[in-house]
């Protein structure tokens, strides 16, 4: 989950981060009152989406009357696609150098990987690599002082910038492990004050999904489509495309090799759905209905019965043709735990049922666009 | 012969007294896993399906010998679980749950390393010999057979359809591993083509991989320098759309890493004959076999 750059900035600002000391606003008037503490301010929409700058979410004003209107035309305002309630004002700086620093978690060493460039303001990704300096952490030790030191060494910084650099990192570190974090990003890192002071001038704070258990302290903010939310609160896994034919699937992989199939014979799927593995019947039910309450061309379910029982899937399928009734073609195809019993329950309530995955494809691709297919 | 467990391996059960762990416990049984003992703070002295419940991981290894452990206990305790069960002298780590935090399962990492111990998982399907009558995990029992194949793979059902297939075929396998859909897994693509090559039972490898990461790509190049038996590849994933998780935390398009077409090129380029569909897998080893 990502956090909003105002709570980001209070996280580091915690570890010993300087931030700029910028103020949090809900309205053009506190906004005002912000810009009479700070002086010349920059204004900036507080979104969860790249680019805001760009998109018109950050203005600069030099009096307090101007930053209340810069806050007006600001709040409230629809940035690709999210409505913009909270502003932070920050003080505007002056800016002689952009750094870049980051940690993040590198799955393939299975360690926390520190990247930090003296290239910093845009994105990392388009950094060269040879101006990119990594580090990794050894979980046990820990980030020790003489590893943010030669970091710091190693993209230029001296003296009292050096240390200052490293007293940042070692914070950001701390930040990183408490919060459980996966990403924890300043970008630029600004060098202000005639050259000899660093700050925070943006910061970007993920924590991990698996371990919100631990922190209720962050406000949650759920992103996706509206369909994504209402399947997630089911408890599986569902991403949207923009297809139009449904797809119903069990485990992960199982899902993305139907949609693969589906396409290779020309269908369009209208999403991922992983149905879990061993569901029961209500949430398979609940997920189908949401299935079905896109308006699909057609509805492809794809069973493999491991844990998964196929009796039971059949079950959930017709329990929601009888409740709110199918009125697109289905097919389904299943095989494995109790294939035979549940695909005997389909075809008793006139549902095409098949074993072969490929068949199963290429008859709900001809159903669900006619004869083009 | 079979990599990693066997007919020899004593399983202790973590958190075989849940409704997870008490039901794939019984069907471990049933396949022939020699399970010595099961873990429950609360409720040692208890048994499950006949198997004692001891209080800890050491207790099961003093009395029962123990020295794999199947984890099915709740994610936000796996890491507890882990350290008990590598304190404890546990070879083999087999840690089915979803959803551990990624910090903690490279903490796990970490210490499991330190004391020589084989991690699968997080978030796996598990391991299963079936010439062995060994399996520590949540596959189905019935859609496995003995013979050559060494099947290593992302994600369960679809490692499932392709092992049915196979078997179907009449092409049993010598050990299937789920390495788990986590961005920190224990024992990866490497590890296992490392493991098949050396195994004398294995003649043929089937990969199935999935977008997201650059593991397929590392496991080509380890291909092309150590593999000299076939190898056969599925990847899932081709029409994922990018920036989207796809269900497996590991399993997401990251601007211009973790395509399908860098894999395929990748493997292709290392010799591994990749399969547009699920149930081409049978047809290629078939033929790689021949």
């Amino acid at each position: 989950m990502k956090l909003y750059e105002y709570l980001a900035k209070q996280i580091l600002a915690e570890h010993g981060v300087p931030t700029g000391g910028g103020i949090l606003c809900e309205t053009p008037e506190q906004v005002e009152e912000a810009a009479r503490k700070i002086g010349p301010c920059a204004v900036k929409a507080q979104v969860l989406v790249g680019g805001r700058g760009k998109a018109g979410g950050i203005k600069l004003a030099n009096t307090p009357e101007e930053a209340r209107a810069r806050a007006q035309e600001i709040l409230g305002m629809n940035l690709k696609g999210y409505t913009v309630e909270k502003v932070l004002v920050d003080p505007q700086l002056s800016i002689e150098k952009e750094y870049y620093v980051s940690i993040t978690l590198d799955g393939l060493a299975k360690k926390p990987l520190i990247m930090a460039s003296a290239s910093g303001g845009m994105e990392i990704e388009s950094v060269p690599h040879d101006q990119i300096v990594f580090q990794h952490v050894e979980l046990d030790t820990g980030l020790q002082p003489f590893l943010a030191r030669e970091v710091a060494r190693r993209i230029g910084l001296t003296g009292d910038l050096a240390k200052q650099f490293a007293q940042i990192l070692t914070g950001m570190y701390q930040a990183f492990r408490r919060y459980d974090a996966e990403l924890v990003e300043i970008n630029p890192l600004a060098l202000v004050d005639g050259g000899t002071r660093l700050v925070a001038a943006d910061g970007r704070f993920n924590v991990e999904d698996d371990a919100l258990f631990r922190h209720p302290e962050f406000p949650r903010v759920e992103e996706g489509t509206e369909l994504e939310k209402k399947v997630k609160a089911i408890g599986l896994a569902f991403v949207q495309l923009d297809g139009d034919i449904a797809v119903m699937a069990n485990g992960a992989g199982m899902a993305m090799g139907t949609l693969d199939t589906l396409a290779y014979y020309g269908g369009r799927p209208a999403n991922f759905l992983d149905a879990g593995g061993g569901s029961g019947v209500e949430p398979t039910a609940r997920a189908f209905d949401a299935l079905l309450g896109t308006n699909p061309k057609g509805i492809f379910v794809n069973i493999f019965g491991g844990i998964t029982r196929c009796d039971l899937v059949a079950e959930a399928i017709i329990q929601v043709k009888k409740a709110k009734g199918i009125n697109v073609p289905l097919v389904v195809r299943m095989v494995g735990t109790n294939d035979l019993r549940g695909r005997e329950m389909l075809a008793e309530a006139g549902i095409q049922a098949f074993t072969d995955m490929g068949e199963a494809a290429q008859a709900i691709v001809r159903a669900a666009y006619g004869k083009e297919a | 012969m079979a990599v990693i467990i066997n007919r020899e391996t004593r399983v202790v059960v973590q958190g075989i007294t849940g409704s997870q762990g008490r039901f794939h416990t019984g069907q471990m049984l049933a396949f022939g896993t020699q399970i010595v003992g099961g873990t429950n703070f609360d409720k040692a002295g208890q048994t499950v399906h006949d198997v004692p419940v001891y209080a800890t991981v050491h207790e099961a290894v003093e009395k029962g010998g123990a020295n794999a452990s199947v984890m099915f206990v709740p994610a936000p305790f796996v890491k507890d679980a882990a350290f008990e069960a590598i304190h404890a002298g546990i070879k083999v780590l087999v840690l089915v749950p979803e959803h551990v935090p990624t910090q903690e399962t490279m903490e796990i990492m970490a210490y499991a390393q330190k004391h020589g111990v084989r991690v699968i998982g997080p978030n796996t399907f598990g391991i299963i010999s079936p010439r062995e009558k060994c399996k520590m995990g949540i596959m189905p029992n019935h859609i496995y057979k003995p013979g050559p194949v060494g099947i290593v793979a992302r994600s369960g059902t679809l490692s499932y359809e392709i092992a049915f297939t196979l078997s179907n075929n009449n092409l049993g396998q010598s050990t299937v591993i789920g390495m788990g859909g986590d961005r920190v897994i224990g024992t990866n693509f490497i590890d296992a083509l490392e493991l098949f090559e050396a195994d004398p039972e294995t003649e043929a490898i089937v990969m199935v991989g999935e977008i997201g990461g650059i593991q397929e790509e590392m496991a080509a190049e380890y291909i092309r320098e150590h593999v000299t038996k076939p190898v056969v590849a599925y990847l899932a994933g081709k029409s994922a759309p990018p920036g989207k998780r796809m269900g497996h935390a590991g399993a997401i398009i990251e601007g211009n890493r973790g395509t399908y077409q860098s894999k395929v090129e990748a493997l292709t380029e290392a010799g591994v004959k990749v399969a547009s569909l699920p149930w081409e897998v049978a047809d290629l080893v078939r033929q790689a076999l021949r």
